[in-house]
């Protein structure tokens, strides 16, 4: 490893690092905190993450918003990682299901 | 001699395609907890890496992208290979760029390498859904790039100056 390799890394944690803390990552107000689903770019359905209910997404997939957080609980697509992804909650955090193309994004 | 040379040749790509996918396979059975679809550690490039550097990078695309399909046919399904494709193929160019341009040493290639994969996923699933939602990881990928880019630098280094060409 040389220098150059060094400072290279170091200026790629550095731009990461600050992207991060320039995201709007706001500790949303707890009462307006909604899941938006879309299809690409359709938007599809809002709910609101106070409220606790299944939502079905075109027979392909399946959300639960219960205690101020959104899971996916079902999905037919291959490899289920939609399935598999944390629970969010907070402002710009992601589910996403590529093979269906479905987004669900706390805003 | 020489008409030995193109069935030891096709040897070594079969033998470096079989490692990368094995490394690949098995790095998959180790889970990760990021929450977005098809991170991947990318330990599969040690070999790419590898073999770009010793061989160049026709032989280096070769192999990526025979290692990318037939693991995708083999381990995961069809319908993730386009993400696969496009990370594989845009680190591997990036790092063929950046590598003649003599800036870095093969950790620093390989640092690119990583970071561009991970770039090349996300941008692909963010054209395909077409949505950038998705590019809110952006940052957390690049440092795991970065970070996975340096590890497998060095792994690649000790294997090129100790395997003889």
């Amino acid at each position: 490893m040389n220098k150059k390799d060094a400072i290279l890394i170091f200026v790629l944690i550095i731009a990461a690092g600050s992207m991060f803390l320039l995201k709007d990552f706001g500790v949303s107000d707890k009462e307006k905190a909604k899941a938006v689903i879309y299809e690409s770019d359709k938007k599809i359905e809002e709910i609101l993450l106070t409220e606790e209910k299944e939502v079905d997404i075109n027979e392909t997939n399946r959300l639960l918003i219960k205690d101020g957080k959104a899971t996916m609980i079902w999905a037919d697509c291959p490899d289920k990682l939609c399935v598999h992804q944390k629970a969010v909650s907070k402002k710009g955090e992601t589910i996403v299901c590529l093979p269906n193309k479905i987004i669900v994004e706390v805003q | 001699m020489k008409t030995n040379y193109k069935g030891k040749h096709a040897a070594y790509i079969g033998v470096e395609v079989a490692l990368a996918m094995i490394v690949g396979y098995a790095e998959s059975l180790v889970p990760v907890f990021f929450p977005i679809p098809g991170i991947k550690l990318g330990l599969a490039n040690i070999v790419i890496v590898f073999v770009l550097y010793r061989q160049g990078i026709k032989d280096a695309f070769i192999v990526s992208v025979m290692r990318i399909i037939v693991s995708a046919f083999l381990f995961t399904n069809m319908s993730t290979l386009i993400y696969s494709l496009a990370g594989g193929i845009v680190s591997l160019l990036g790092m063929y760029v950046i590598q003649k341009a003599r800036l870095f040493s093969i950790i620093g290639v390989s640092v690119c390498g990583g970071v561009l994969h991970n770039v090349g996923q996300i941008l692909i699933a963010a054209a395909v859904v077409e949505n950038l939602a998705v590019m809110t990881y952006l940052p957390v990928l690049i440092a795991v790039g970065a970070v996975t880019g340096t590890l497998i630098g060095i792994v690649a280094k000790e294997l090129f100056n100790k395997i003889p060409l």
